[in-house]
């Protein structure tokens, strides 16, 4: 048994951690389950760590002449459908993306569940109530969520789609006795499980063409034969377009849902009610990339399918404009961050459509190029988001509020927090030697050989992100003097919550220079990537001018940006109350989904159906009381009805008689 | 006697046993009569873990008949009526769920007051004809135990309900009977047509299948009456409106029985009688009652979104995942049937473990006005996480029951051919996500939030009794929801017969 | 010809039944019904059957019973009388239950 093979142990680990310390935890004392959740997951983490590195770097049959294969080191049956035809397994399958996925979901994984233990020790001074459950929580999430990339087929992602979305209902109504994260949970767990609707109506045409759920059959060797039908099925055309389209449209909508795209985004603003490391492990770095991880695994199909391509691109491209452009306004630094994570997912949906055709050389690069950018943004965007996050939930912690206008100056007093946070916002500004810059200019490069205008939409984005970063940070640590609130001053928090800032920070800086062309590709073969110094100059460019503008903008208190609000206050408001579009769904679920279908539902059934059989009893009932009026016992009532009953015999006998 | 040979036989033997132990006891002795009852339920539940043993031993063994364990003993020879006892995959299965349900449902009524003893007299006759039905393969023997399960409801209700319970004893009997009226007339009509000219008559099912002799021309007739005599049990829409009502009124225990098995019956009945026996009929009419099940499955969800009453957004959820369960059994394929029996099993569970948490926090606040609660999860935190966790069956949670049963039905009904059929599919799909926000609606208001009424604040968590009883689903629910495929193997074979069947008539 | 005051008898015996309350008129206009019923047995063996005597033994038959039947219901009607301290057949209920 190589190490590869014991990947399985590390989705054990979490779930024993969650049975343990969902049964017994509540018995046990706060610290000593919340140490035995960070330890357990450090575990994980070092396995993670040693399954991954032995799969990139190691001597073994992942690595055949440098390409690198698919493994599939367990898989259960699980559920057989009819004939052995449709089996759902639950297995493990290591390939490229999923090695890296575990990285990136251990590593923030573990550095949540550090933080936490100083985050969610108390609440405003008093101590955490469900602090087992907290850990319990964030197990059973991780867990989740590795079983959502190991898997081996597509009806397994369903299943961990589906649980990560329990878990993230349960963490964001972690603060269940509060009404807005009690909402917020539903929300989102109503929004995605919309998106899974479509999801698994995608998942049900596939299956019923191709008669496989296997991912390996999709993409292995032995795929031709899965592979001829789905392009024979690519033939049948269901109201205009074909069958296929439609199935990968309905599961990119899956993804989308999950991904928080427009329109399916407006449960992840709402999401921030949750515990703040929270918000940093599901909503910034791993849940939410379920989506991309979906495309980018079923990548080999959807270039087959570019009509599905063309809407991702176009969803994510606006998806990426939108987000960004409500960033600029929201004053709840934790919505700002979260639109702002939304921008960056649609840079890798818009990264993952524009790479196309195989094998074909565009520009001078290979056609995987947009492929393997969008995953390399999903590994460093996962790093500096969680950091962001985590610097939030510091600053949270520290001034106990989430609105920017109680924070301002903040510099002075965290010091720690502040060049942490700062790192963040260059990584994800784009500006060099930082994270971002090489993931995010891999990006623009691929979406200028798909054309110019693309490239330039993206771009615009790339320097509206910088923009609303440094308006964030500036807000937050500069603008003006901090007015101290009671008689604690805020201050860099206990190391538990610093250690983990640090490394990530330390991540964000470094992380840019892994070599990820040779690694992570969409068929396992290295690409050549170099440089495009005039689109990173450009990218550069763009960047700094976001970052002077805030500068001008926030760095001092000036009434600049309030002049600007009102100058454009139509744009301003709408911005801010995020283009109306929870509006639009509350009309649709309380005024269409609640009085326009429930309640003619309910009446209709109480009303007409029920009321028709009561009508039946009651008529029964009725007919019954007539009829016994004449049973009445007296006898000279009996003898009239005789004598009635035998003259109308007679009459009619006589009648029939003369008749006749 | 040769019919005691046959294990099948004692589990109405048991439960009449039971009965006969609960008269001999004291009306005042709590605890004789609890002593009985437990006994009796623990005896049923031993005994179903056993025939399951035996079931998969006879099928590991190499006996493929259609049913084992059968006997057959004349009981009254003019009109060739017998007691003919039988059981395959699925009614394995469903005895199972009984016995667990009938388990749980004792410990559920613990504290039952007023008259306990007749409480549990009634409970127990209704077992009996519960596990008599689904043990016999004669169809007067089936008919005649579907009536013993029926009529102690009446009383079940009426008796120790609450709420408006006269009306609903009432309503629920009469709508039964009424089922029961088509159901008598179609198996009268199936008699007289179970074999060919110039051959005795027969009431065993398996006989009459085999003899395949009724015309087509009277199965068009004899397929609606029967499928609607079940269907009504089954709360098809539009006679599904007793279930409301019955369940809001009665007593947890009879509640849990009631969703929890009795309406299986329906389910059990419209597979192994209407369709079984008249598949030109279903084949021909089944779009019909597709389209109806359909509509019960997207109706019953929404409305169970609008509902205050937690026992009226249940039964109507019941609704929908009943009507879930035939409407898969339309499906005629083997995937989906198996689906249908593995929903079966789910939602008589979790369903069973909805109504016994209902039972246990009216038992506490008095109220079930989901308006007047909130914040329960504060002050019971156990029925709470119970309440969630059967939510989340409901919603179909992966590694709880309802997601397998549910996925196997969606994915069982769009192999088939028929266009009809799949779009109705992606129509019955939806309701996944409506029962999200029905389900998701109660627990927000009813477990989270701050607490509503101070008054709350003093009751307590769940008693040993009341969490044996739930915790017994809880595990039964996971349990199948984590491993499925050890019911699907027992269950798919045993619907190669019908399938058979079906096809052959295309 | 004699069937005619038979008619009239029977008619105000059939009036007589349903309308009177009291229990002896009652018993009154059965006797009136019943004699129009013996006096056609006369009547139609006179003229039908000339040859045989059935229908005048059927009247003598009927007249007996008839005194016989009158006897009890009027020993009935005493005795509900010394009961109820009355003879009105509405009020007499008692006797349903």
């Amino acid at each position: 048994m190589t190490l590869l093979d014991s990947t399985i142990y590390v989705l054990a680990i979490p779930l024993f951690m969650f049975l343990f310390l969902g049964l017994v935890g509540t018995k046990m004392p706060r610290k000593i389950t919340g140490v035995i959740g960070v330890l357990g997951m450090a575990v994980t983490t070092v396995l993670a760590y040693a399954i991954a590195f032995t799969y990139f770097f190691g001597d073994g049959p992942q690595n055949v002449d440098g390409v690198y294969q698919q493994l599939v080191p367990t898989n259960w049956t699980w559920l057989s459908f009819y004939a052995d035809k449709l089996v759902v397994r639950l297995g493990v399958l290591l390939d490229p993306i999923s090695a890296m996925m575990l990285v990136v979901i251990c590593t923030v994984s573990f550095m949540v569940h550090l933080y936490s233990l100083g985050y969610m020790s108390d609440h405003d001074g008093n101590p955490e109530k469900g602090f087992q459950r907290y850990y319990a929580d964030l197990a059973l999430f991780t867990f989740s969520m590795l079983g959502l990339v190991v898997s081996t087929n597509i009806f397994q992602m369903f299943i961990f789609f589906e649980m990560v979305g329990v878990s993230s209902y349960l963490l964001i109504g972690f603060y269940y006795g509060l009404q807005p994260a009690n909402h917020a949970s539903k929300k989102a767990f109503i929004v995605t499980r919309l998106a899974d609707l479509f999801f698994l109506i995608g998942i049900l045409i596939l299956s019923y063409y191709t008669k496989t759920f296997e991912f390996i059959n999709i993409m292995g060797k032995n795929g031709e034969e899965v592979m001829n039908a789905f392009t024979s099925a690519q033939g049948l055309t269901f109201m205009g377009c074909s069958v296929t389209g439609w199935a990968l449209t309905f599961i990119f909508i899956g993804g989308a849902g999950k991904s928080a795209m427009y329109p399916l985004h407006i449960w992840l603003p709402d999401a921030m009610e949750g515990p703040t490391p929270v918000s940093a492990l599901i909503h910034a770095a791993t849940m939410v990339v379920a989506g991309v991880f979906l495309v980018a695994r079923m990548f080999p199909l959807y270039v087959l399918e570019q009509g599905a391509m063309d809407i991702i691109c176009v969803v994510g491209a606006f998806t990426a404009f939108y987000a960004a452009a409500i960033a600029c306004t929201q004053s709840d630094i934790k919505r700002a961050l979260a639109f702002s994570t939304i921008s960056q997912i649609a840079f890798m949906m818009t990264s993952l459509a524009v790479s196309s055709a195989q094998g074909q050389l565009i520009g001078g690069h290979e056609a995987g190029l947009g492929y393997m950018a969008s995953m390399f943004h999903l590994f460093t965007h996962a790093m500096f988001k969680a950091l962001l996050f985590l610097c939030a939930g510091a600053i949270i912690h520290a001034v106990h509020s989430n609105e920017n206008s109680k924070m301002h100056g903040l510099h002075k007093y965290m010091p720690i927090t502040s060049i942490a946070f700062l790192i963040g916002c260059l990584a994800i500004a784009g500006i060099p030697p930082f994270a971002g810059f090489f993931s995010k200019d891999e990006i623009l490069v691929a979406c200028y050989e798909k054309g110019l205008g693309w490239g330039l939409w993206m771009s615009m984005v790339a320097g509206m992100t910088a923009f609303y970063m440094f308006r964030i940070y500036y807000l937050i640590f500069f603008w003006k003097k901090h007015e101290v609130h009671g008689e604690h001053a805020p201050k860099d928090q206990p190391w538990t919550m610093t250690v983990p800032l640090i490394v990530l920070a330390l991540i964000s800086c470094v992380a840019g220079f892994v070599p990820f062309g040779d690694l992570v590709t969409w068929n396992g073969h290295a690409i050549e990537t170099h440089m495009n110094w005039t689109v990173a100059g450009a990218s550069v460019a763009i960047a700094l001018v976001g970052i002077g503008l805030a500068t001008v903008m926030y760095r001092k208190e000036n009434p600049l940006p309030d002049k600007l609000a009102t100058m454009f206050k139509g744009l301003w408001t709408a911005s801010y109350k995020r283009f109306y579009m929870d509006e639009l769904y509350q009309f649709i679920t309380h005024k269409i989904i609640f009085q326009g279908i429930s309640k003619p539902i309910a009446w209709f059934d109480r009303t007409i159906i029920d009321g028709f059989f009561n009508l039946l009893g009651n008529v029964t009932n009725k007919s019954s009381y007539g009829i016994r009026k004449m049973q009445s016992g007296s006898v000279q009532g009996y003898v009239s009805y005789y004598i009635i009953g035998a003259m109308l015999l007679a009459a009619i006998t006589g009648a029939v008689i003369l008749c006749i | 006697m040769e019919i005691f040979s046959n294990i099948l036989i004692y589990f109405v033997v048991i439960p009449v046993l039971t009965l006969a132990g609960l008269a001999l006891t004291k009306n005042k002795g709590i605890d004789a009569i609890r002593a009985v009852a437990v006994t009796g339920a623990t005896a049923l539940v031993a005994m179903a873990l056993y025939l399951v043993y035996l079931f998969i031993k006879a099928r590991s063994l190499g006996n493929t008949d259609d049913m084992i364990l059968q006997t057959s003993v004349t009981w009254y020879e003019p009109l060739n009526i017998k007691l003919a006892l039988g059981v395959d995959g699925v009614s394995v299965v469903m005895i199972l769920l009984s016995a667990f349900i009938v388990f749980a449902g004792v410990f559920a009524s613990w504290k039952m007051d007023p008259l306990p003893k007749q409480f549990f007299l009634w409970f127990f006759l209704l077992s009996t004809g519960v596990f008599g039905f689904f043990i016999s393969v004669d169809l007067f023997t089936m008919f005649m135990f579907y009536e013993v399960a029926l009529i102690p409801m009446y009383l079940l209700i009426g008796v120790w309900g609450s709420g408006n319970k006269n009306y609903s004893a009432m309503k629920l009997t009469l709508m039964l009977m009424g089922g029961s009226a088509f159901l008598m007339l179609g198996i009268i009509g199936i008699y007289f047509h179970s074999s060919p000219e110039g051959q005795p008559l027969t009431m065993n099912l398996l006989e009459i299948a085999k003899n395949d002799a009724i015309p087509h021309n009277w199965q068009m007739y004899l397929f609606p009456l029967t499928f609607v005599g079940f269907g009504v049990l089954g709360a098809m829409f539009p006679f599904h409106t007793w279930s409301p009502d019955g369940h809001a009124s009665a007593p947890t225990a009879v509640s849990m029985l009631h969703a929890g098995v009795l309406m299986k019956l329906g389910g059990y009945g419209c597979f192994r009688i209407a369709i079984f026996l008249m598949p030109f009929a279903a084949q021909q009419l089944g779009w019909i009652f597709l389209t109806l099940t359909g509509i019960s499955i997207v109706y019953g969800a929404f409305s169970a979104c609008v509902q205050t009453d937690l026992k009226y957004i249940n039964a109507y959820s019941s609704v929908s995942h009943c009507g879930m369960v035939l409407f898969a059994i339309l499906m005629f394929n083997h995937t989906a049937m198996t689906g249908a029996v593995l929903q079966m099993l789910s939602h008589g569970l979790m369903t069973a473990l909805f109504f016994a948490l209902i039972g246990m926090i009216y038992g506490r606040t008095h109220t079930r006005d989901i308006r007047e609660m909130g914040g329960l999860m504060h002050i019971m935190p156990y029925l709470g996480v119970g309440y969630v966790i059967a939510g989340f069956a409901s919603l179909g949670l992966p590694g709880l029951s309802g997601f397998v049963a549910e996925m196997t039905i969606f994915v069982g009904s769009f192999e088939h051919q028929d266009m009809f059929r799949r779009v109705l599919t992606i129509a019955a799909t939806t309701s996944i996500v409506i029962t999200a926000v029905y389900i998701l609606r109660v627990v927000g208001k009813l477990l989270y939030g701050a607490v509503q009424d101070e008054h709350h604040r003093t009751l307590t968590d769940a008693e040993p009794t009341e969490r044996i009883s739930t915790a017994t689903l809880i595990i039964c629910v996971a349990i199948i929801g984590c491993f499925p495929n050890f019911f699907v193997d027992i269950i798919r074979d045993s619907f190669d017969p019908v399938v058979k069947a079906l096809t052959s008539v295309m | 010809m004699y069937l005619i005051p038979s008619l009239i008898m029977f008619g105000c015996g059939v009036y007589g039944f349903i309308t009177r309350k009291n229990m002896i008129a009652m018993l009154i206009s059965l006797e009136l019904m019943l004699n129009a019923v013996d006096i056609n047995f006369a009547v139609f063996n006179r003229y039908l059957f000339p040859a045989g005597h059935e229908g005048m033994f059927f009247s003598l038959f009927a007249i007996a019973i008839a005194a016989a039947e009158t006897a009890v219901a009027i020993a009935i009607i005493i005795n509900v009388y010394r009961v109820a301290k009355k003879v009105d057949i509405n009020d007499i209920t008692k006797m349903k239950f």
